[in-house]
């Protein structure tokens, strides 16, 4: 039976809700802000910066100095191929794990999320002279493939979780019905894991477009994405805020907007499983 | 007829082929700032007089830092050009990772290069990165405020007048704090101006044996006159102020006092982002009278990778940015006070540039500074704010830390020497000192 909530609550919990959305939302806002003002007026008080005149100077400063096309280009090339190479390789291992599982099942799921907590740097220099012997270092494949691997776990957790929520029953029901294990992946599960699958892939997009120390540790000129683009406009001596915020406005848009129009379906896979 | 026809189309084609094989594409790691943004913007004329392009890669200081050690411990080979500053070069260069620059051409008067300069940037005698620009630290105070409080500021302050200017000059009410100092965390930020502080009041990293020296009263003395320093007249929250928070304070009229890098007072003077463009005056980094004045010496400099394909190119590049012709290219474009500081002698010798306000203060700045004799008492290390040993980046960066949660009220300053002092001795007993 469901709770009655009042009105009242409910606006409190409304306005609650939106005081912790404003406040997480602030600094981009802010980055928003800033990045339509002149460089003396960026570093003023929050007041005197809204009063301050607006201007589209930052912008026009970033597009004349730096090749935006192409950190773009390279920022969807490395977000969408390493996600899609992933999911290449982790539906059949989610797919073992959910409905083929061993006794050591767990445990390999463990072992894999446990990479997850090895720092980065430590395996730097290995990965850089691996990446020199394959002369990988600033390629866009090399960097599909680092990335596809560090977002692998996720991949594999995500979809394990999902798959673990269809019925075993129909998929041996297409086995009867004499379907092969590729006709049984390809027809039967991927169609029912179709929404779960999407929001694996909105959020490993996220996640690969987000990273920064692999993209700017392996790259130079050719492969830089947008991590590059913005950590090139950050200055230890001189104050270049506005610039950074333009060069960042631009760099987390397209994944703000991504963001935006899916947000229903990176909530529901973000909470799938969680109520029963 | 034919062959001599012949012959011409071979000609013109082994010729068009060494050209294109002369042009080259060289690829430059370089950090954000204003001058090397500028020259970025010089690219062409770099082109047009050579053939070459240019492949820039900005980065972050500390990105940028890790980005070209990595790939020229790996010989990685990424980088044709790499910017580096005091502290990599003579390590680097030591180590062979660098291509000497004993053979650059006479038009280019390598003697004109500022001697302190020259020195930081060479190992053993051996030139192996060329200054782009220079800088030691100075003061910049407020004229308007000096005048108020009734005091004039020596050419030459002790620390002791700082104490008492900034007393002078401290207004709460105002919003004007009475001096800004770095106290962020990080070897190049806090931990340099620490150290040469320190370096004023007689301290030094190591004795003559690698000994860590935390433990002498130098340092004890530094730090607690720093610490009260800040906390009586500093801006709040000063633990967390690096060079761009202080120079945001600065711009905005609310310090009276402001000892940093001497690149900082082309900012402070420029009308366009300082409310205080016209009320600076400049006056050396103060001591304590035992002789060694508190400031840096500290220069970005273009190196060149052993084991780079392009090396003539490369060699050809750092000619040209480092040139006095480049300065005469800003100067003719930008005016006299945006050209690169503090890398050539001849700069200092022209009377356009001397009109420039800071300029002779910053000369006499880098001119005070001396990296083979950094310290009151002697030292084993080269280097004013760092130490040129591979393990100080990593060590300093720890113990700026602890300095700054002193200045954070985290911690007593007697707590932070003595971690300094353990985590120090602990970290060159490993490396082998």
């Amino acid at each position: 039976m469901a709770r009655a909530v009042t009105t009242r609550q409910k606006t409190i919990n409304s306005l609650a809700a939106w005081a912790v959305g404003l406040l997480i939302f602030f600094p981009i806002l802010w980055i928003f802000v800033m990045s339509f003002k002149a460089e003396g007026d960026a570093i003023k008080t929050p007041l005197e910066v809204l009063a301050a005149p607006w201007t589209l100077e930052n912008y026009g400063v970033v597009q004349e100095r730096s090749n935006y096309s192409r950190h773009f280009a390279n920022s969807v090339i490395l977000a969408f191929g390493s996600t899609l190479l992933g999911l290449l390789v982790a539906v059949p291992a989610a797919w073992a794990m959910a409905f083929v599982p061993s006794k050591r099942t767990k445990d390999i799921l463990l072992w894999m999320l446990s990479t997850k907590m090895l720092p980065a740097v430590g395996v730097l220099y290995p990965i850089y002279l691996l990446f020199i012997r394959l002369g990988l270092l600033d390629s866009r494949a090399g960097l599909v493939v680092v990335l596809m691997l560090i977002n692998l776990p996720i991949i594999v957790w995500m979809l394990y979780t999902y798959f673990r929520e269809i019925p075993g029953e129909i998929l041996e029901a297409a086995r009867m019905d004499g379907a092969t294990l590729h006709e049984e992946i390809l027809y039967v599960l991927t169609p029912m894991a179709i929404p779960g699958m999407a929001s694996t892939l909105l959020l490993n997009v996220i996640l690969a477009w987000n990273e920064a120390f692999w993209t700017l540790n392996l790259t130079a000129a050719k492969a830089a994405p947008l991590t590059a683009f913005i950590a090139s406009y950050s200055s230890p001596e001189g104050l270049f805020y506005a610039k950074l915020s333009a060069a960042s406005t631009m760099a987390i848009a397209p994944i703000l907007i991504m963001g935006w129009f899916s947000q229903k379906q990176l909530v529901r896979g973000l909470t799938f499983g969680a109520v029963k | 007829m034919f062959l001599k026809n012949a012959l011409r189309a071979a000609t013109a084609l082994s010729l068009v082929t060494v050209g294109s094989a002369y042009a080259e594409t060289i690829t430059i790691a370089t950090v954000n700032n204003g001058d090397m943004i500028r020259m970025q913007g010089y690219t062409d004329d770099f082109t047009a007089k050579t053939g070459h392009d240019v492949e820039w890669v900005t980065l972050e200081e500390n990105v940028l830092r890790q980005r070209v050690t990595t790939d020229i411990s790996t010989k990685g080979g990424q980088f044709d050009i790499m910017t580096i500053g005091m502290y990599e070069t003579p390590i680097w260069g030591a180590n062979g990772w660098l291509v000497p620059l004993n053979d650059l051409s006479a038009e280019y008067d390598v003697d004109d290069i500022l001697p302190a300069m020259r020195g930081g940037l060479s190992h053993d005698g051996t030139l192996y990165a060329a200054p782009f620009y220079g800088e030691s630290s100075m003061i910049m105070y407020r004229t308007d405020l000096m005048e108020k409080a009734g005091l004039e500021m020596p050419a030459a302050p002790t620390w002791e007048f700082i104490r008492e200017a900034a007393a002078a000059m401290d207004d709460p009410e105002s919003d004007i704090n009475g001096v800004c100092l770095r106290g962020k965390a990080g070897w190049g930020e806090g931990g340099a101006f620490i150290t040469v502080t320190a370096n004023s009041f007689g301290a030094r990293w190591f004795d003559e044996n690698w000994q860590a020296q935390f433990d002498q009263p130098e340092w004890k003395e530094a730090l607690t006159f720093f610490v009260n320093l800040m906390n009586d007249y500093g801006p709040q929250g000063y633990a967390t102020n690096g060079f761009n928070e202080n120079l945001s304070l600065f711009q905005q009229g609310k310090c009276g006092m402001w000892i940093d890098a001497t690149v900082a007072a082309s900012f402070v003077t420029n009308p366009d982002d300082s409310t205080v463009a016209d009320k600076v005056g400049f006056a050396l980094a103060p001591d304590t009278g035992l002789g060694k004045r508190s400031n840096w010496l500290w220069a970005w400099a273009l190196a060149i990778p052993a084991g780079t394909q392009k090396e003539a190119a490369a060699k050809q590049f750092i000619e040209w940015a480092t040139s006095k012709e480049y300065i005469e290219l800003v100067a003719a474009n930008e005016g006299w006070a945006n050209v690169p500081p503090g890398a050539r002698t001849s700069l200092y010798e022209n009377p356009d540039y001397l009109a420039v306000p800071f300029a002779q203060m910053t000369l006499d700045s880098i001119n005070a500074a001396d990296p083979t004799n950094p310290t009151v008492k002697p030292v084993p290390y080269v280097g004013i704010q760092f130490v040129a040993i591979p393990e100080f980046a990593g060590i300093a960066t720890e113990v700026s830390q602890e300095f700054s949660a002193v200045y954070a009220g985290q911690q007593t300053v007697d707590e932070a020497l003595a971690k300094a002092q353990a985590l120090t001795t602990d970290a060159m007993e490993a490396a082998g000192y």
